[in-house]
């Protein structure tokens, strides 16, 4: 492939038109957040900038992130950053196998050194020198760490990138651990969720290629444009969660009627993600919508923290021991209620046998 | 300065003697007036009410209560910042909850005392001018880095849903670069909740325990500011 191919000639080789690549320029500026001179910047930046590759790795993951990202609700959206990945590197999605597909890696760090775009799904395990995930024959951890000297950034999709997500679930036998903890040299994207929206991860992936930087990230690493609300700041159910107005239970009224989630575990207001303004398979529906609380899927260790149908979750109270914090809580003010009463008690009962030796005393010295 | 007043003569520990400065006494009971009002508020915020039935145009709920919530916080942090100010420029028994003398051996002496009394493996009372040692420890634990921790959780939980530009978020948002969880700073924020009541039970019950028991006045030092002594005995554990 000539070095400067731009990503425009890679969507006409794939038989995207014109139309449609300005179409998905609109809709992706949209999606951004940006106004809407943008999309002609956009188009600008794609026409004319050489094609940033992007490798996509896999370490302890299910996949799901890519299985969401092929649904991109905007089938054309998916399509072209489709064309523009699957070219370099993705195991689940490249047509090359074997010592070929390990090749193209090789290749591309020869061709693009520190500049392509280095995404990874899932997280590599560190424990028995990261035996737990082997690819082509080397751990996983040693690739990633490869690949990730001669990137320019790195995208963590996914809960599993971002902050280890289910295999890294206590007792984290694997030591599965996120990526911005094995690689501490490289700017990090975080994308958390179980998976991220299909259209949040084409738009960050744009944002990438197209302005040639990171978009703008919250304290934890997070696109502002995606993670800077919680579910619950935008819910359409949030008026009944001010009214004061709950389900219950799954099957009563409340249900019923669309109240609010929150008793019954929904963990929106705790959770930064775009589900409820962007919604999943291209607005068809979200959790909350079909009637069941957030699981809280984007955020950190939402994994180990008891019920996902409880409101007040779980705390590590010692150790490996873990409780409801209203348990615990409740516990704490009880065992200090019945401390005092014991103590008042044994006040009254050292007055009394006070006063007795004391007139014992008085007694035999008298 | 701040010293236990070893070297203080017997006549300090007789008749009357003015303690708690009128900022230390109001701020005492407005610490105590909010502290209940977050508790219980924080509880339902936790717990909610049962459902509210009607259109939820009608019904304000959980929206007055957590109105209230962050009301009565707010009270409370800026009631704590004035009560450390005041412990830089008030009297010596106003220190006591910033900066109690670890550093002196004659505040573990005594200390040791009041363990020994409190575990009935004494009879003998000390007279205290102040609070005694003891007390002033669970005040510096409590109101002092437990209140800190619950404003700064709080605080840090408020910033999410005040927005990313908000003040909150400038001041406490670090709250979440040592745990990122917001579920776990909420769970955290609700124990030390939990740990305050059972501090303020505590507390209750040793002053009154104080009133009844102690060789000097307990409740109503908190009033009007007096520490009346109730015996002209020596300071020293008798």
């Amino acid at each position: 492939m000539p070095a400067k191919e731009t990503f425009y000639d890679v969507m006409r080789k794939h038989g995207i038109t014109r139309r449609s690549f300005l179409k998905f320029c609109s809709l992706t500026a949209a999606g951004l957040g940006l106004g809407p001179e943008f999309a002609g910047k956009l188009a600008h930046a794609l026409e004319n900038k050489p094609r940033t590759p992007v490798i996509w790795l896999h370490g302890l993951e299910c996949t799901c992130c890519s299985e969401s990202f092929i649904r991109s609700g905007n089938p054309l959206a998916g399509d072209v950053i489709l064309s523009m990945i699957s070219l370099d590197y993705s195991d689940t999605l490249m047509a090359a196998a074997g010592y070929q597909a390990e090749e193209l890696l090789e290749q591309t760090i020869e061709k693009y050194d520190g500049e392509y775009i280095l995404a990874c799904e899932g997280n590599p395990p560190l424990n028995e020198d990261g035996m737990y995930c082997i690819q082509g024959g080397k751990p996983y951890v040693e690739k990633l760490r490869h690949m990730a000297d001669h990137c320019k950034a790195i995208i963590a999709w996914g809960s599993c990138a971002s902050w280890g997500c289910v295999q890294a679930a206590k007792p984290n036998p694997t030591q599965a651990t996120p990526i911005h903890k094995v690689i501490l040299d490289k700017p990090i994207v975080k994308v958390p969720g179980c998976p991220p929206i299909a259209e949040v991860m084409t738009g960050v992936i744009t944002y990438m290629v197209a302005f040639d930087r990171l978009p703008p990230l919250d304290r934890q690493g997070r696109p502002k444009m995606f993670y800077g609300q919680r579910l619950h700041d935008k819910c359409y159910r949030r008026p009944h969660f001010d009214a004061g107005q709950f389900v219950e239970a799954f099957d009563d009224e409340g249900a019923r009627k669309g109240y609010c989630l929150y008793k019954v575990g929904c963990k929106g207001p705790t959770t930064y993600n775009a589900c409820s303004t962007i919604e999943w398979n291209g607005g068809l529906s979200w959790p909350v919508k079909s009637g069941h609380g957030c699981l809280g899927c984007a955020e950190d260790n939402f994994w180990d923290k008891g019920s996902f149908y409880s409101a007040v979750t779980n705390l590590k109270v010692a150790g490996n021991v873990e409780a409801n914090a209203e348990k615990v809580g409740g516990t704490l003010a009880a065992a200090a209620a019945i401390g005092v009463a014991a103590h008042a008690a044994g006040t009254v009962i050292s007055k009394a046998t006070g006063k007795r030796s004391k007139q014992a005393e008085e007694v035999n010295n008298g | 300065m701040a010293s236990s007043g070893v070297a203080a003569s017997n006549d300090e520990y007789t008749g009357s003697l003015y303690v708690f400065e009128a900022p230390v006494r109001v701020w005492h009971w407005v610490h105590a007036l909010t502290l209940t009002v977050l508790a219980i508020t924080g509880y339902f915020i936790a717990n909610p009410l049962p459902s509210q039935t009607g259109e939820a145009s009608d019904s304000f709920l959980m929206g007055n209560i957590r109105l209230v919530h962050f009301s009565a916080a707010m009270v409370f942090a800026v009631g704590l910042v004035l009560r450390l100010y005041w412990a830089i420029v008030g009297n010596r028994y106003a220190r006591g909850m910033l900066t109690p003398p670890f550093w002196e051996r004659v505040y573990w002496r005594r200390m040791w005392h009041e363990i020994k009394m409190y575990l009935f493996l004494t009879r003998k009372v000390a007279k205290y001018r102040g609070h005694n040692p003891l007390a002033m420890m669970f005040m510096w634990l409590f109101n002092l880095w437990l209140a800190i921790f619950m404003i700064c959780t709080g605080f840090a939980l408020y910033s999410q849903g005040a927005g990313a530009d908000s003040w909150a978020d400038t001041l406490f948002g670090w709250v979440f670069l040592i745990e990122p969880s917001s579920q776990a700073v909420r769970m955290w924020h609700y124990v030390g909740m939990w740990v305050m009541v059972a501090f303020a039970i505590v507390h209750i019950y040793m002053v009154i325990r104080a009133d009844v028991m102690s060789r000097q006045n307990g409740i109503s030092a908190m009033i009007d500011g007096y520490r009346r002594f109730k015996d002209d005995g020596p300071r020293s554990p008798q």
